[in-house]
């Protein structure tokens, strides 16, 4: 697994990652990588660092050591929205939505157009914007609801909302923090039923607890324990893994 | 959808419609000229009250320091009014004639090279507009590139209230101290000081106002209108959806800015001076007050909340003087506790609902945005 070829053929490659706070090393020389239209899915016991590694990714955290690339561009030095720029989408643990806004309204501010102040006060609710939003808004079974305050969805909803906020910007690497978390079992399904359908044409990274949802999506599995790569590959590999029962799958 | 062909819905056209009727005919035809200029006094705390709103209740940035930017508009317009009063002629009693009269008490015998420029009418107005830009694109930049939020963004833009006052008092030779600029006459030969004149002066002031609000209402209603509402209740996800959040935000108080710089010249143009004691911390929380009593989220509500607050003021302090700094206290408490959203909170949930039918059209677009935005940081 760990002979890795020319770094151009990933979308993302994390190499000799690390980022320290106080001293605590949270992540530990890492390396991972992301193929096209892979859903990597990153696993691991509470305090592995997995957020840590998104975190890092979007640029919410620097890096102390490493680098990021995404298409061969180097992340760790650039700002927030411009790594959103260059097509890396990132949900939160918890929906982060814009309770006060509507449904609509919500998506709207997502659409990846009038992204300055000038572009903003002249930005136009045109055919274009509608029908992306309604199409999105169907995708995230939220079609119905579009005039709704946010603030009045289901938790499940507004964990949709958010994927179709991402979805909207139409990143190339959607970066998803425990998606289903609180969701209701029909809620996962049609959840899994979602990833499967927008991972055509990207690359989804995901952190996830749920073990029965992430042997539904799972191309690659990547188990973190204490900021290092325990074991990497196929969720089946994985689960078979001695190292990985030890410390996490277990009993 | 709030969010029809034009940015004015009938709601809108509706409140402008009453509150240019106040303005322009209710008033002047009720009061005489005296309480008249008063209203229009409180008019002009009306228009930094307004961008309170913006900047506040839509964007979530308290800023307890708005009486900068009305004493910066008030000071450049009574520079070019002092500066015209003070010809040779008019001043030849003086060891210096032909500087203000404070200048040549302070032993001042040439005019500062700051005071230059405001011989030109043509430079107080685009100063008027551009200095409290620049001023609070200075300090937005530096704080909101930082990330500086919440209540350290009140507590810095207090302080600099604090010393812009400090160093107004303490120049007295360049600025007048404490009694500020005083004994304006004319502008450009007309006499501010008599009535026919307050009279143009209350309904040029009344007509910026309505301006402005068809202004702030054009910004509400694009898409930077709810940027600023989102960034208020979810910062992190404007900015991980590709937005700039401090560029909009440096955007919004640099509009409330300009917004009460204009305040601020109407203000010294309509009753005749400018003083520190519209600069400091005392005055630009009150103007909060305003803000916060006609209800933070409305730009109409500004404008009644600064009508009544300070009419309640005049009342009260004529009858009680000692005891309207206490009522002022308490009308702030009871805003916060009893009714959170003021005076425009409480038209839109007994209200609205009633106007909207009346006007035939459902009542989706009265949508209240609840969040509070203390909260933002």
């Amino acid at each position: 697994m760990n002979t890795l070829g020319n770094n151009t053929d990933f979308l993302l490659s994390i190499e000799n990652l690390s980022v320290s706070f106080d001293g605590f090393k949270a992540v530990n020389d890492l390396n991972l990588y992301v193929d096209e239209n892979e859903i990597h899915v990153i696993i691991g016991p509470n305090g592995a660092g997995k957020t840590t590694v998104l975190d890092l990714i979007c640029g919410r955290t620097r890096t102390t050591d490493g680098s990021i690339k995404f298409r061969n561009k180097e992340l760790t030095e650039m700002k927030e929205h411009e790594i959103v720029r260059e097509g890396v989408g990132r949900k939160f643990q918890n929906p982060s939505i814009y309770e006060d806004l509507s449904v609509f309204e919500n998506l709207e501010i997502s659409f990846p157009r009038g992204r300055n102040v000038f572009g903003a006060l002249t930005f136009k609710r045109d055919d274009e914007v509608i029908a992306r939003v309604n199409e999105i808004a169907e995708m995230v079974f939220l079609d119905e609801l579009l005039d709704t305050q946010a603030a009045l969805l289901s938790h499940g909803q507004k964990q949709w909302l958010e994927i179709g906020m991402l979805l909207i910007q139409d990143p190339e690497l959607l970066m998803l923090d425990e998606p289903v978390a609180g969701m209701s079992v029909s809620e996962r399904k049609q959840t899994a039923k979602l990833l499967n359908e927008i991972t055509k044409g990207r690359s989804v990274l995901v952190v996830e607890h749920d073990m029965k949802f992430v042997e539904d999506i799972a191309h690659r599995v990547t188990v973190l324990h204490q900021g290092k790569i325990l074991s990497e590959g196929s969720m089946a590999k994985v689960q078979a893994d001695p190292k990985v029962i030890d410390v996490y799958l277990g009993h | 959808m709030t969010n029809g062909k034009f940015f004015l819905g009938r709601q809108e056209l509706l409140g402008l419609a009453i509150l240019a009727a106040l303005i322009f005919i209710v008033l002047p035809a009720s009061i005489d000229i005296f309480r008249l200029n008063l209203i229009g006094k409180y008019l002009t705390y009306a228009f930094v009250a307004i961008g309170l709103v913006l900047c506040w209740g839509m964007g979530g940035i308290l800023s307890l320091g708005q009486g900068v930017f009305f004493g910066i508009g008030g000071y450049c317009m009574a520079m070019f009014l002092k500066l015209e009063s003070s010809t040779p002629e008019a001043t030849k009693i003086q060891s210096t004639p032909g500087i203000p009269d404070f200048m040549d008490w302070n032993q001042i015998t040439e005019l500062p090279w700051f005071w230059v420029p405001f011989n030109s009418l043509a430079f107080t107005l685009i100063a008027i507009f551009v200095l409290p830009a620049f001023f609070a694109f200075i300090i937005g930049a530096a704080m909101f590139k930082r990330r500086v939020g919440g209540v350290y963004f009140a507590i810095i833009t207090q302080a600099i209230a604090a010393i812009l006052t400090i160093l107004i008092i303490g120049q007295q030779g360049y600025t007048g101290g404490v009694n500020g600029i005083t004994d304006l006459r004319t502008l450009l030969g007309w006499d501010i000081r008599t009535d026919s004149a307050k009279y143009v002066l209350y309904f040029l002031n009344g007509a910026l106002l309505i301006g402005v609000l068809i202004a702030c209402q054009f910004v509400l209603k694009s898409k930077l209108g709810r940027l600023l509402v989102a960034v208020r209740d979810k910062e992190d996800r404007v900015r991980f959806s590709g937005y700039d959040v401090a560029n909009f935000k440096i955007f919004v108080f640099c509009f409330a800015a300009v917004l009460s710089a204009i305040g601020g010249a109407m203000f010294t143009l309509q009753v005749g001076f400018m003083s520190p004691s519209f600069v400091g911390i005392v005055p630009s929380i009150e103007m909060v007050i305003y803000c916060a009593v006609g209800g933070r989220l409305s730009i109409f509500g500004a404008v009644y909340g600064t009508l009544l607050v300070n009419w309640a003021k005049t009342t009260f302090s004529e009858t009680f003087p000692e005891l309207w700094l206490f009522g002022l206290g308490a009308l702030f408490i009871a805003v916060v506790l009893v009714f959170p959203n003021g005076l425009s909170g409480l038209y839109r949930t007994n209200v609205a609902p009633a106007v909207d039918r009346w006007l035939g059209r459902s009542s989706t677009s009265a949508k209240p945005p609840l969040e509070d935005p203390q909260a933002a940081e």
